[in-house]
């Protein structure tokens, strides 16, 4: 089988560094005694938790609940107690913490029921939603919601599937691991991908520095009874890209700002297809994948870890040595250093690199750039990254969105080639992420001044409701007045009902206020103070005399000036 | 000599009764700068500005009735862009209108809220939700950190709580590298 490859621009070959984890056989990592959970292991909204402290939970059982369409689902990887729902460290490169469910384990590893699913007679649409609450997603970094992207959308079918086992980044072979002993899996779950997409045409692209893993590949798919074409593409960084790899089996370029869907085009990483073959054939939800621990450790090699077990747990088990500087999740060109080794495994989690000042040597101090476009020669994305990195420094996010900064997949190819030893990725993602922080308060703005709007709109409607109401009232009891008025005036009023019916207003005032008069009198007269009902005579007497005396007063204050006269 | 002076009459009626259509028919709505300038500023309603609110205050910017350095919230950012678009150059903040602070959230001590309805009334988003003698709470999403509904409570159960900096918020700095000293 030999296919026609492309050529994608640029890419680097930096040294590879497989050969110290892929000799050691694939284990089983042990179960540690406290796993941490994130909430937030994929992109889209964190699953929201639907167990409670205190609960007893079985391997597999659903501990967070996928919250909307991208999102997924998050399970016990063992059975144990749940200590605690809260915020703990997680995996991420600011040191922040993440809502996470602890469980205390205990050693039981007892599993939840479940059984195989029936996929092919399922609809495509439960199928999608269970895998959803499988927690199935993308394992090759990115962690999107594999329910998502095995919808094909409008076009009903998505003609090309490629399974990815590129495996670009030096260090890390866990993939090259699954793929040599896993092989017949992974061909299983790419099935079910092809059942869901409808795919015509399915590609495996395994980079040539893998020749035992395209051995076993090349041997699983010859069970098959669809046909899939394992292709060893030449192996440099970063062919593993899903948009490089796409380029290289196909000849085609996913347009700028346009998904490989648009174009036909569907890829998932063998991880993937593994956890999917999982959750299908065996009714197993996404809760261990495999780890890379490699670098500065003694025996590095890969291990099946489950989700939540701390890294430190596995780099003791690798054998840690002196000197270590820290440590990366992923690999040296795209890894993100870790704030620290008490963090759980997530399932973005493909390798854990050990530093050491001699492995990883600090950068040199930079140099200004020097305009020498040795980055542009290099960047995978045909970008301008010289310039991209003058827009990021001086916050000229419109020209670097002009320039096409959100077509750059971070790769470290300029990084890794510059000669002032810039850190050029990291002005990139500062100007990311800048740019979509402004976006969402231009959103909130958005959402503020819609808000705002609506208010002033209802409180000059409720103004007029207002007073629309009373003019209503108002003409409804001046109407009220002429009624009362016309009966008495007989059959002359009767003969002339227009006369009758319009009253000029001050009449009808006039005549409102002497009926609001005489009903306040009426109430008044109508109220009688009730504790001077049967009184004694004594008491009678009293109240009498001081009436008296109040007459009097009355009296007196009415002529003040005949008093005035009297008193010289 | 009568000809080309009918003729420049004929032209001129007939430019005239164009233009005229093409104003009527092309009328623009509203003031399209006003517009521009809303757009920059950051809708918070806060009022910093002596205007009642956001637009009011883009109108005024407009006409040429303000200035463009008495918004707060919008900051030096603010400022920078507002005098792009109008062709001026930046200039401080006026600290008149108050200084710029982090972005804050309002939140109401439920314990203590008598459900007086004050600050629903006061509030220029209609992010507060409750009734009379019902407590009242902050729609935080909504919320714009305006302070006007700290003022008007009664029992001063209104707090300004700037908004913690969190993963989905959080962003990646500046990044600040040595340079080598070079001779």
């Amino acid at each position: 089988m030999s296919r026609k490859l492309f050529k994608f621009k640029g890419g680097v070959h930096p040294p590879e560094h497989k050969a110290e984890s892929n000799v050691r056989p694939l284990h089983a990592a042990p179960l540690p005694g406290k796993l941490v959970i994130p909430l937030r292991q994929h992109i889209g909204n964190p699953a929201k938790p639907v167990v409670e402290v205190g609960e007893r939970v079985l391997k597999g059982q659903m501990i967070g609940a996928a919250d909307g369409y991208i999102s997924a689902a998050v399970h016990a990887s063992s059975s144990g107690i749940v200590t605690a729902i809260g915020p703990a460290a997680v995996p991420h490169i600011s040191g922040l913490p993440d809502l996470c469910i602890t469980l205390s384990t205990d050693g039981r590893d007892e599993w939840i029921a479940h059984a195989p699913l029936d996929y092919q007679a399922m609809a495509a649409a439960d199928l999608r939603m269970k895998l959803r609450d499988m927690g199935i997603a993308g394992l090759g970094g990115a962690v999107f919601p594999s329910a998502v992207k095995l919808d094909p959308g409008a076009a009903h079918s998505c003609p090309t599937l490629i399974i990815n086992g590129g495996e670009c980044e030096p260090w890390i072979t866990c993939d090259d691991m699954l793929m040599r002993s896993r092989a017949g899996d992974i061909l299983q779950g790419v099935a079910v991908m092809r059942h869901l997409l409808g795919s015509t045409e399915i590609l495996v692209g395994i980079e040539d520095n893998k020749p035992e893993a395209i051995a076993a590949m090349q041997a699983a798919a010859q069970s098959l009874d669809f046909a899939v074409d394992v292709v060893a593409v030449p192996a440099t960084y970063p062919a593993g890209g899903a948009k490089q790899l796409i380029e290289t089996l196909t000849g085609r370029q996913v347009p700028s700002g346009k998904l490989s869907t648009d174009i036909g085009i569907q890829v998932f990483n063998v991880g993937t297809a593994y956890a999917l073959a999982r959750a299908v054939h065996h009714g197993e939800p996404l809760i261990s994948r495999l780890v890379t621990v490699t670098g500065h450790v003694l025996r590095p090699q890969n291990f099946e870890v489950l989700i939540g077990t701390p890294m430190h747990t596995l780099i003791t088990l690798a054998g840690e040595r002196d000197g270590s500087t820290g440590a990366l999740m992923g690999g040296p060109m795209m890894g993100m250093p870790m704030p620290d080794l008490e963090v759980p495994v997530v399932k973005a989690t493909n390798c854990i690199l050990v530093k050491s000042n001699a492995l990883f040597p600090p950068l040199p101090k930079a140099l200004p750039c020097i305009r020498c476009t040795r980055c542009a020669d290099v960047c995978p994305a045909a970008l301008q990254p010289q310039e991209l990195f003058r827009f990021a420094k001086t916050g000229d996010f419109g020209r670097a969105q002009e320039y096409h900064l959100f077509d750059c997949i971070e790769c470290g190819c300029c990084s890794y080639v510059c000669p002032s030893h810039i850190p050029l990725v990291d002005f990139y993602r500062y100007a990311k992420s800048e740019i979509w922080a402004r976006e969402k308060e231009k959103r909130a703005a958005d959402l503020a001044r819609e808000r705002h709007e609506f208010r002033e709109f209802r409180l000059v409607r409720e103004k007029k409701e207002k007073a629309e109401k009373l003019a209503a009232k108002a003409q409804a009891a001046r109407a009220q007045a002429a009624l009362d008025q016309a009966k008495p005036a007989g059959l002359a009023a009767a003969a002339a009902p227009e006369l009758a019916a319009a009253p000029s207003d001050a009449d009808a005032k006039k005549a409102l206020i002497a009926a609001a008069l005489a009903r306040a009198q009426a109430k008044k007269a109508g109220v009688v103070p009730k504790n001077t009902d049967h009184l004694p005579p004594g008491t009678q007497r009293e109240i009498e005399e001081i009436e008296a005396r109040r007459a009097k007063i009355r009296e007196l204050a009415r002529q003040p000036l005949e008093s005035e006269e009297k008193k010289p | 000599m009568i000809t080309a002076i009918l003729v420049m009459v004929v032209l001129a009626v007939a430019v005239g009764l164009v233009l005229g259509w093409s104003a009527v028919r092309f009328k623009v709505e509203g003031n399209p700068l006003a517009e521009k300038i809303d757009a920059i500023l950051p809708q918070t309603q806060c009022g910093q500005c002596g205007f009642p609110g956001c637009r009011p205050y883009a109108e005024a910017i407009a006409k040429g009735e303000a200035d463009i350095n008495q918004c707060p919230p919008g900051g030096e950012e603010g400022i920078k862009k507002l005098a792009e678009l109008l062709g001026v150059e930046p200039k401080p903040l006026d600290e008149a209108h108050g200084a710029p602070k982090p972005k804050s959230v309002a939140f109401i001590d439920e314990q203590l809220c008598i459900g007086c309805t004050l600050c629903i009334q006061a509030c220029p988003v209609d992010a507060i939700s409750g009734a009379a003698k019902q407590m009242h709470t902050i729609i935080a999403a909504e919320c714009t950190g305006c302070e006007l509904c700290v003022a008007p409570c009664p029992v001063d159960c209104i707090a300004m709580v700037p908004i913690a900096e969190d993963l989905p918020h959080w962003k990646w700095k500046y990044p600040v590298i040595e340079l080598k000293r070079v001779a």
